[in-house]
């Protein structure tokens, strides 16, 4: 499942897209030193092959509704750890751009969570492991169910973990795990069993294809402890930078019913750039006596009811003049 | 089957929409990403029971919609797809958010609705920045963009690879499963092991394909590197003015609550 922007709060966008950088980057040194500039043409012609793959869909035994192939572990099978990677953030990327699929700020995350485990996680530490050093149809389904559960597992408790920080959901812990981790262990068994048909497929019918995978020593120059450190770092610095951003809010109930009454003023801590704009905007109001919200006494209950319409009202107006402009500005191209 | 076609024609059609020639088209595209991040941002960093604050934003989409004349219908269809991802999460809000924030007349509604709307709101602001980029600068140019923002080479480079290659495989993929549709009564012949099959073979038709290209492309002094014919952008005053316009607005906006401000003015309640 994609995060999606309106679910991730601003801190936790920017640490995972940090993260998801910093590997990507990483990964492209990495596979700028294997020196075999064959598999970047392949890289993205696969991305395109998931793409074409989905468009096919399967009815799930048992079931009888259709589901269709993710790729992630597939992409990992077929390219190695580094390159596979980097094929599943541009699908991603893709995803989040034409389909608005997840969005742009959460994107760092739906890297995290759909590419670092398969690609970094599952097939090296789970497939490969069980794989053995002579595959054969059982054993490779085998290995392919559980390094599908075992990514999608993880996926999902990412998706967890970062709603829950982000804290815009108001899914409690356990029972937003309790709905998300059995769903997706379905859904990583059929991705596994679906992964290994297709690779023994391929094992039957060219085999060589899959040698070129297997010759890529995994991970390599990219220790999994590495990626933890650039992730640690990256959310202990954003984390820091963030905090303060995010403490000089007044948290609780309270000040939530001021924020749907309309805007408390802001703290008196809240900077000059605040007090240089409001006299700004002092100097431009057309009426300058109502540029200062909540002036007037708080808890005052007659007056937070009375802002309560206006904020409503206010609301109102607002889209209505926002499609105003619309309109006119397409009447204005149009004609 | 319609509906898998439809989906394909629906991207090709928003792809199309990047080569349009306006003053926003026109723009460096560096000035658009860096602008739609920041308007996320903002639109994100929102107290979760925010709603009236949130509203004015919707400016920037309609500006640009007009600006960049976009199909408003086509946008606004997109983002209705979206939505229920969001919501799906969004509608828990209420059922574990119960404390009582808001009354009007008889009406009690709770700190979850609210929230829920909140998030609403959110998916609405957040899915048509990113449409509305991608239809505004197409998905080159972005590319392009972020490689000039740094991003490593090898993975621009193979964003390229996919994108190009989306069209052609998404393509081989709609009419193969045109081809299995037609051959099966019911539901014989849809199940994994027939999928598995077709998807394998598709994959090594893929696989040959992408060697096949790699040799005509060394074969054309390919070195690592892709060269785009378009004209070289440039961030000039335009996309100066462009961007810190809309940064100053957004920040003006995320600070004060306009949509109050000017219900106070009409109610006159201040």
């Amino acid at each position: 499942m994609h995060m999606a922007d309106a679910l991730v709060s601003p801190a936790v966008g920017a640490t995972f897209w940090a993260a998801s950088a910093g590997i990507i980057a990483l990964s492209s040194a990495h596979l700028r030193k294997e020196l075999d500039d064959r598999k970047v043409p392949l890289m993205g012609v696969l991305g395109a092959f998931v793409f074409a793959a989905q468009m096919i869909n399967f009815t799930i035994p048992a079931t009888g509704s259709s589901g269709h192939l993710g790729g992630g572990l597939l992409l990992a099978i077929l390219l190695g750890p580094s390159a596979a990677f980097l094929s599943i953030s541009s699908i991603l990327m893709i995803q989040a751009l034409f389909f608005a699929d997840g969005g742009l700020l959460a994107l760092g995350c739906n890297i995290f969570n759909l590419g670092v485990f398969p690609a970094f996680i599952a097939h090296p530490f789970i497939y490969r492991k069980l794989i053995g050093r002579v595959p054969n149809q059982s054993r490779m389904v085998f290995a392919a169910i559980m390094a599908a559960v075992v990514a999608l597992q993880c996926g999902s408790l990412g998706v967890v973990l970062q709603t829950v920080i982000s804290g815009v959901s108001s899914l409690p812990f356990d029972t937003f795990l309790l709905l998300m981790q059995p769903i997706h262990l379905a859904i990583g068994v059929i991705e596994g069993v679906v992964t290994a048909l297709i690779v023994s497929f391929i094992y039957r019918a060219r085999p060589e294809v899959l040698e070129c995978s297997v010759q890529d020593r995994p991970i390599g120059e990219l220790p999994v402890r590495s990626l933890l450190t650039a992730f640690l770092i990256s959310a202990a610095l954003l984390g820091g930078v963030f905090s303060w951003f995010a403490s000089e809010q007044p948290d609780g109930l309270e000040w939530s019913i001021a924020m749907i009454m309309g805007s408390e003023e802001l703290p008196e801590t809240d900077l000059k750039a605040h007090e240089a704009l409001t006299t700004a905007q002092e100097k431009m109001a057309i009426l300058p006596d109502y540029t200062l919200p909540g002036e007037a006494g708080r808890g005052n209950n007659n007056h937070r009811v009375g802002k309560t319409v206006s904020g409503i009202v206010g609301g109102a107006l607002t889209l209505v003049l926002c499609t105003l402009v619309g309109v006119v500005l397409h009447r204005k191209r149009q004609g | 089957m319609l509906a898998i076609d439809g989906s394909l024609l629906d991207f090709k059609q928003l792809d199309l929409m990047a080569l349009r020639q306006t003053a926003l088209h026109r723009l460096d595209p560096r000035a658009k990403v860096l602008t739609t991040l920041c308007f996320i941002v903002c639109v994100v960093s929102f107290d979760k029971y925010q709603v009236s604050a949130m509203l004015p934003f919707l400016i920037y989409p309609v500006v640009l919609i007009a600006a960049g004349d976009l199909p408003p219908g086509y946008i606004l269809r997109k983002i209705l797809i979206v939505i229920p991802f969001a919501l799906l999460i969004g509608l828990f809000n209420p059922i574990f958010d119960r404390q009582v924030v808001l009354q009007i007349g008889a009406l009690d509604i709770s700190g979850g609705w609210v929230s829920c709307l909140s998030i609403l709101v959110r998916a609405i602001l957040t899915a048509s920045a990113a449409i509305i980029l991608v239809a505004t600068t197409g998905f080159p140019a972005i590319c392009e963009s972020l490689e000039k923002l740094r991003m490593p080479q090898v993975f621009a480079v193979q964003l390229l690879f996919l994108y190009r290659y989306i069209f052609v495989l998404t393509d081989e993929g709609i009419r193969t499963a045109r081809a299995r549709q037609l051959r099966s009564f019911g539901q014989r012949g849809l199940g994994l092991r027939h999928f598995s099959s077709l998807a394998g073979h598709l994959l090594l038709r893929t696989w040959e394909r992408a060697e096949r290209i790699h040799m005509a492309m060394l074969a054309r002094g390919f070195s690592g590197e892709v060269h785009s014919t378009r004209r070289q952008g440039h961030f000039g005053k335009r996309e100066v003015i462009f961007t810190v316009c809309w940064v100053a607005l957004f920040i003006l906006l995320r600070l004060n609550n306009a949509s109050l401000l000017l219900g106070s003015i009409f109610t006159g309640s201040m």
